[in-house]
Order: structure tokens, then sequence, then C-alpha cells
């Protein structure tokens, strides 16, 4: 035996180079074909292009990745098993999340006040900014719904086009302003949540997941086909801005009334639209963490974490799971129905080109990222995808890829999400230590 | 009269496909009670697989139809097999034990990235073929409609039933088959009694994948046409068709796959084509609510 030969400092390196060489023939097995042959089209139908270099370099990164990672696991556990220690490090960072939100939530706040008036922030910043608050708006929105009653949603952008075409809809047809459209875009798609919610939420979780997901796509495929009603695919375009307390944010006003710059004797500047718009989701997006918040307290947001936790003790504790859960799905929906007519009303065009399944899951992302029911991680999550993948706007093709290939990363590396925070909103007793008179009387009391 | 009967024979043969998709989710839900996101996505792979192997079949020169169709089947369950293998890997099993919707996200993920991956190795357009099995019978001709039963419906129905009969076999009288039913049972009992439930898993995707697979090929000769998001829908119908059937039960998906097909076919022949997506989700949906075992699924006892 050659044992000794082959281990250093403990390592069997035959076996590291083995799994290796596996990883590599596996790697091997899915690109020969796929990346290896590229179909093209040439003037008599499909032809095939290789592209060995490409396959080969992908086979020696996968065995080099895999033996550097192992190598690392090796060296780490020094020849021993590893035990890996998940649970403490998540509860670490729980307690880190939960000083940081105290201090940092107020920051983050200030900050997203005053981001429009900084020197830095240009047409730009401040376009990316009001982008990046939809959806942040719309994480916290569905937060309610995933985080906080634990049911999973993937069908979450059709209350959001249900809210965007709601607004647009009642636009065109009714020549009504934006602020009477907004509350009524948030009542059409609690509606819509309670008229799927109603039959769907006895189910279980995986088959809630899947019929929302097609619901989502049935209202795609409806706001594709109803060509008289909603225009399909063309979209509707031409939306009204909304106005600052009647005023106008334009150039010149229609007959009778005033535009903001000359209520407000200001120059005209196109950045005094894009600030109100950013103020304008900012109140939403606030309104929505404040909802959220306040909610918890309440009988029937301890319900849903109740129900989340374990729905047989609910149900026998008297608590109705239907209902409850339907409460959640209809205010989550109408979250997203704000943030829809939002939505509309900034871009002043909508088709249901918006509102695809990848939406869904980018939101569903959101949440899970920033670990499910912590408001401030959603926050943060929100930033860094939608932010960040902004910044890479040039690389399009790649984005989604990398996008789903981070969704698995994390979830792998950290399945309760980045900030895990899962501490109960509520305890029996409170968790400080009792005061010192408090505990010398008892021993005393106890010594006597 | 004939039309009726044409279309009975179209959803039969669209049906099959959907029941060879709908057996990979049944399996896996079967066995670690979850939907496998990335499964419409393999069978989108397989297409692919399919697609480039046939016209690389086509430039080497084979082209005896059987053998052809042979090959291709292979390459294309072998590889799509090593993708199911490596989305459980990478996606499902570093989250066993862990929270309800942990892998279920992980393989939304799986399912977004594998859309790209193609999306951008093969690009974003639609990949047409020429027809490789063409002609077939035609029956009561004379009349307005004449019935067509071309051959290449006939070999999807045939080589759906003898892949049908191999898993049915293989379920019920090999080991694997019975190391499958222990671990869908109880897994901690059967790792107890000495079945390895990580290997039993993987190769309850791989079977899954390879099925998947023959469906791409299979998609790939009846339409022709194919793109990177076809597994999106295909997979949604399919699902439907295994909790039609009664998900967790093999021959379950397949009546259900058989269901989905005829109702989406008679739907756009009689209705509008335009929402025959929603037909399938709309029964769903009824489904669900009506009878959520599913027509040959047995009930499920929620224990504490």
């Amino acid at each position: 035996m050659n044992e000794n030969n082959n281990r250093l400092r403990g390592i069997d390196i035959t076996a590291l180079l083995k799994e290796s060489a596996i990883a590599a023939l596996v790697a091997l097995g899915l690109t020969i074909v796929m990346l290896g042959l590229r179909t093209v089209d040439t003037t008599t139908g499909l032809g095939i292009t290789t592209r060995w270099p490409l396959v080969v370099l992908a086979v020696v990164s996968v065995f080099v990745g895999r033996l550097l990672f192992a190598l690392r696991r090796e060296w780490k556990a020094g020849g021993q098993p590893v035990q890996r220690d998940r649970k403490k490090a998540e509860h670490r960072a729980a307690i880190i999340v939960q000083r940081f939100s105290t201090i940092g939530g107020p920051l983050f706040i200030a900050f997203a006040l005053a981001l429009p008036l900084l020197p830095f922030a240009d047409r730009y910043v401040v376009d990316v900014a009001t982008y990046v608050l939809i959806y942040v708006m719309l994480g916290w929105g569905l937060n309610i719904v995933v985080g906080l009653a634990g049911l999973l949603d993937l069908g979450y952008v059709a209350f959001y086009a249900v809210g965007a075409y709601s607004y647009a809809l009642f636009a065109f047809y009714f020549d009504l302003s934006f602020w009477v459209c907004l509350p009524l875009a948030g009542l059409c798609a609690a509606g819509f949540g309670v008229l799927l919610g109603f039959p769907v939420l006895r189910l279980r979780g995986d088959y809630l997941a899947i019929v929302t997901l097609g619901f989502g796509e049935i209202i795609r495929v409806i706001l594709l086909n109803w060509y008289s009603f909603t225009n399909g695919p063309d979209g509707i375009s031409g939306i009204p801005r909304p106005t600052f307390f009647g005023l106008e944010l334009k150039r010149t006003a229609a007959e009778g009334e005033q535009t903001f710059h000359q209520f407000f004797n200001l120059d005209y500047s196109t950045m005094h639209r894009l600030i109100f718009l950013y103020y304008l989701i900012l109140i939403l997006a606030l309104f929505t963490n404040f909802f959220t918040l306040r909610i918890r307290k309440m009988p029937i947001g301890r319900a849903w974490e109740a129900l989340r936790e374990d729905e047989i003790a609910c149900r026998s504790l008297g608590i109705n799971p239907t209902n409850t859960k339907l409460t959640a799905f209809a205010l989550g929906a109408m979250f997203a129905g704000f943030a829809g007519s939002f939505f509309a009303t900034r871009q002043a065009f909508i088709s249901p080109e918006s509102f695809t399944f990848i939406e869904s899951a980018v939101i569903l992302a959101i949440v899970v990222l920033g670990g499910m029911g912590s408001q401030v991680g959603v926050a943060i999550a929100a930033v860094l995808l939608i932010g960040g993948t902004e910044l890479f706007r040039g690389l399009e093709e790649y984005r989604m890829l990398a996008f789903g290939g981070l969704m698995v990363a994390i979830m792998v590396w950290r399945p309760r999400g980045l900030l895990a925070h899962r501490e109960p909103t509520i305890k029996l007793h409170s968790g400080k230590a009792p005061p010192e008179e408090v505990i010398k009387a008892v021993t005393q009391g106890g010594m006597k | 009269m004939e039309y009726f009967i044409q279309q009975l024979i179209n959803g039969v043969t669209l049906g099959s496909i959907y029941g060879l998709i709908a057996i990979g989710y049944t399996m896996v839900y079967g066995i670690i009670g979850m939907i496998n996101f990335a499964h419409g996505d393999i069978f989108m792979i397989g297409a692919f697989l399919s697609l480039i192997a046939f016209l690389v079949l086509g430039i080497v020169g084979i082209t005896w139809i059987p053998l052809a169709l042979l090959l291709v089947l292979l390459v294309s369950m072998l590889i799509a097999s090593i993708y199911g293998w490596t989305v459980e890997r990478l996606a499902y099993r570093p989250l066993r034990g862990s929270f309800r919707l942990a892998p279920l996200i992980s393989a939304i993920g799986m399912s977004i990235f594998l859309q790209n991956y193609v999306q951008l190795l093969q690009g974003a357009r639609v990949r047409p073929i020429p027809p490789v099995i063409s002609g077939g019978f035609t029956f009561l001709e004379g009349g307005i409609f004449s019935i067509t039963v071309s051959y290449l419906q006939i070999v999807i129905v045939l080589l759906t039933i003898i892949l049908m009969t191999a898993f049915a076999l293989l379920i019920s009288r090999t080991s694997l088959g019975r190391a499958q039913r222990g671990c869908e049972q109880d897994r901690t009992m059967s790792a107890l009694l000495g079945i390895n439930v990580d290997r039993t898993i993987s190769l309850t995707f791989v079977m899954g994948a390879a099925l998947a697979a023959v469906a791409g090929m299979l998609f790939v000769l009846y339409y022709g046409v194919i793109d990177f998001y076809i597994g999106f829908l295909a997979g949604i119908k399919a699902f439907t068709a295994a909790v039609l059937g009664g998900i967790g039960s093999l021959p379950g998906a397949m009546l259900g796959g058989l269901l989905i097909g005829l109702i989406e076919t008679f739907w756009s022949a009689y209705f509008t084509i335009e929402y025959k997506d929603v037909a399938a989700f709309a029964i769903l949906v009824l489904v669900l609510i009506f009878r959520p075992t599913g027509l040959l699924g047995r009930p499920e006892i929620e224990k504490v």
C-alpha cells in the first residue's frame, strides 16, 4: 500500500483526485452536447458549429474547482469528518441583524429620504432608486404572505398586474385621477386575492404554490388575448401622471390650472417629476412597512405567525385557518395593487410583457434572500438584487443566469436567507434577567 | 364525427407526451414530497439534446430512421439523466432536512438558471427541424374531413406504452423499485434497513429526467419547433396532469396526462385556441378544490 505517499497532513490525495475526476466527468456529460455543439441558422435550415475549447475549459475548471474546494474542506477538518455548526452561526447572524435593524432601520430611512437632495443624485440615480423602491415595496407586500403567513405565492405578479391594469383602465375608460385609482387598484387586487385565495387556501403549501403560479399565467394570458378591453400585446400607453395636490408636474398646465413649478415659483425641471415619483413610492413603501410592523402585533398578525409554525395547533385553538390565510393573501395582494398602479403611472405605458413569471420569481427571491419575515433584510435584498443587476445592464444575457445561480447558491449556503431572523415576535416571559434585589431576596429567602 | 375522432387521436398523442413528463413529477413528489420545479426545464433540455443529436446524425449520414431514433433516444436520455442528477445534487440534496420552502426556492433558481443557460448556449430564437418521420394512414376519405393517423403519432403512442410498461415493471418488480417505494413510505426506516436513501432519491430524479428526455424528443418530432421557453408551460401542464391523476401514483400520472392532452386538444378544437393554456390551469384549480387527492391518489393523512 502506498497510502502514506498519497497522504499529505492526513489528507487522502487519491480520494480527492477521484472525487474531482468524477465531478469533471459529470461536467463533461453536461457540456459535451449543450456547450460543445451549437445550432446555427444556415441557408438550408439548421446547421451545427462546434465549440470544443469551451468544453475543455469547463471540464478543467470544474476539476480544479472541485479539487480546491475539497482540499479546503479537508484542510479545515484536518482529516477529521466535518461538523458544521450552522445553527450557531445563524444564531449569531440573527443577533447581529436584530441589533442592526434597530439602528440601521432608521438610518436607512433617513438616507432614503435625503437621497434626492444629495449632490450625486442625478436623473439616473433617482430613477434607479425609484425602481428599486418598487421592488422593496413588492418585497414587503409579499413578505406578509410568505414571511408572516408562510404561504408560498408564486403568482404575486398577477396582483401587481391587476393593480397596474386597473389604474390604466380606470383612467382610460372613466378618466379618473391617480389618487382616486390608487385605493381602487388596491381594492381590485385584494378582491382578486380573495377570489383566488378562497378556493385554494385550504390546500397544502406546494399545491398553493403551483395554483398561484397558474393564476399568474392565466392573468397574463387574459391580458394578452382580450384585445378589445386591454389592447392585448400592444399594451396601454398615455397613462396619466399623478398630480401633487392638484398641481400638475408638466411644463405647461391645462387651461385655468397651475403647474407645480408655477405655483412654487420654480424654474421648470423634469427632475421635479422624478423626485416627486421617488417620494411617492417611498411613502407607499414605508406605509407598507409600517402596516406590517403594526399588524404583526395585532391578533391577526399573531395568528399568521402561529399558523406558519403549526397549523394543527392553531386549529385546535379555534383559529380559522382559511379566513386567517385569506386576510394575509388579500392584504399582500392589496399592496401589490398599490405598487402596480404606481408602476403604471411611472412608466405611463404597460403591457403584459412586464408581468411574466420571472417577475414573481424575482420578488420571491428578494423576500427569501432577505430572510423571510425580516423587513430590513427584504429591503437590503431588493437593493442588492435590483440595484446590483442594474449595474450589470450591459451584461444582459448573463444577468438572469447569474440570478438563477445565485438563488440556488444562497439557498444552499443560507437556507433561511441572508439575514436569517426568526425570533418569535412574542414571548411568554421577558428575556431579561430579574433585577438584582429580586434575585438576592429570593436566594436569601431560600437560604433562611 | 370524423373531426371528433381526429381530435381524439391528436389528443391522445399530446397526452402521451404530457404523461411522460408527469411521471417525473409524480415520482419525485412521491419520494421526497416536493415539486421538482426544474423538471420542465429538463424536458426542454431533452428536446434540445434530441434536436442537436438529429442534426449531428444528419451530418454523419445515418438516415435509417429506426437506428437514428434509437441513437437520439439514448443520447438524450443519458445526458438529460446527468442533468437530472446534477439538479438533485446541487439544489435538493444539500437542503434535505432544511425547512420546507428552501428546496422549492432553490429549484426555482435552478429552473431560471437552466432556461437562461440554454438561451445563452443555443440562442433565443426558435429552432425548427424538418420532419423526421412523415406519412401516415388516412381513413374515411371523401367526406368533408378525413381522419389521418400519422406514423409519427403511432410511434409516439407506442413508445409511451412501452416505456410506461417498463417503468411499471421497474417499480413493482426490481429491488430499486422496492427501495423507492420504501423511501416513499418511511425514509428513516428504509435507511435503518440498509437502503441507501440518497442514492435512491438520485436515481428517482435520473429516471424522471430520462423520461422527460423521451418526451422532449417526441415533442421535437411532433411539433418540429422548439425554443428555450417550452419547458415552463409543458412543465405546468404535466404537473397538472400529475395532480389530476393523483400525485404519487404512476398510472394516475399517465391517466392525467391523457386527460389533459384530450382536454387541451378539444378545447382548442371546439372553443378558442388562445385560451387553451387557461383550460389546463382552470382544471388544475377545479381538481384541487373538489378532489385534492386526484383521480387515483390516496388521501393523505396529516400527522402531528
